[in-house]
């Protein structure tokens, strides 16, 4: 990881096409402006990783899966 | 063609039937194409199934069905990657995570798949500022 010291109001660039400026700090919340092309996916990283085990949870095998859709249909 | 398939064995399914996933979804970022299999006769269930991967698939429902007010803005950059030029072209799923009593399963509202009917474009959106959650049980739905 490389690691970079920022004062606000300073910027980063990377690659051709992103840059990131630290707009202010506050405590220990720091507020982080990224301007990148709109082809490029920006998440915080614990909702992005949220929602990747939840896919990979979801994508796991259901045992007698017609079987549950069936009685669920005639419940509902 | 023909493609292995999860819970259907094999099935013959035509191009116009596959949905371009250009970056996969979290988690398969390597999975682009996937087709979409009805579950039950009542059509309330479906699988997104790989194309590429007969074991991948995942269980997913239409959210208005459970959740008449599910609702949601889809990020300019979302709409521009997708190429939607119009509301009515967006097909709205959930992914569901599937409980042993499956009364118990969850949905992923926080991340809705969209489809654009009108190219098959596909993509897997992550809601930002929203307080939907990736594990909202279906049965609780049932009785807003």
């Amino acid at each position: 990881m490389l690691v970079l010291t920022r004062k606000t109001k300073e910027s980063i660039k990377i690659g051709d096409d992103i840059e990131i400026t630290v707009l202010s700090v506050s405590g220990d919340q720091v507020k982080v402006g990224i301007n990148a092309p709109k082809n490029i996916e920006i998440h915080r990283m614990e909702i992005y990783n949220d929602i990747q085990k939840e896919n990979e949870t979801a994508s796991n095998t259901v045992n007698n899966l017609m079987e549950k859709l069936k009685n669920w249909n005639i419940q509902s | 063609m023909k493609i292995e398939t999860k819970y259907h064995g094999q099935v013959e399914i035509s191009e116009e039937d596959i949905i371009q996933f250009e970056q996969g979804v979290p988690g398969f970022e390597d999975e682009q194409q996937f087709t979409i299999l009805p579950l039950d006769d009542e059509k309330v269930f479906y699988i997104l199934q790989s194309t590429q991967t007969a074991p991948l698939g995942f269980i997913i429902t239409n959210p208005f069905h459970f959740l008449k007010e599910y609702d949601f803005k889809i990020e300019e950059n979302y709409v521009e990657q997708l190429q939607l030029e119009n509301a009515k072209d967006a097909a709205v799923y959930v992914i569901l995570t599937v409980a042993e009593n499956f009364k118990d399963s969850t949905a992923n509202l926080q991340a809705p798949v969209i489809v654009n009917l009108k190219n098959n474009k596909g993509k897997q959106i992550i809601l930002t500022n929203t307080t939907y959650q990736t594990k909202q049980k279906l049965f609780q739905l049932t009785t807003k």
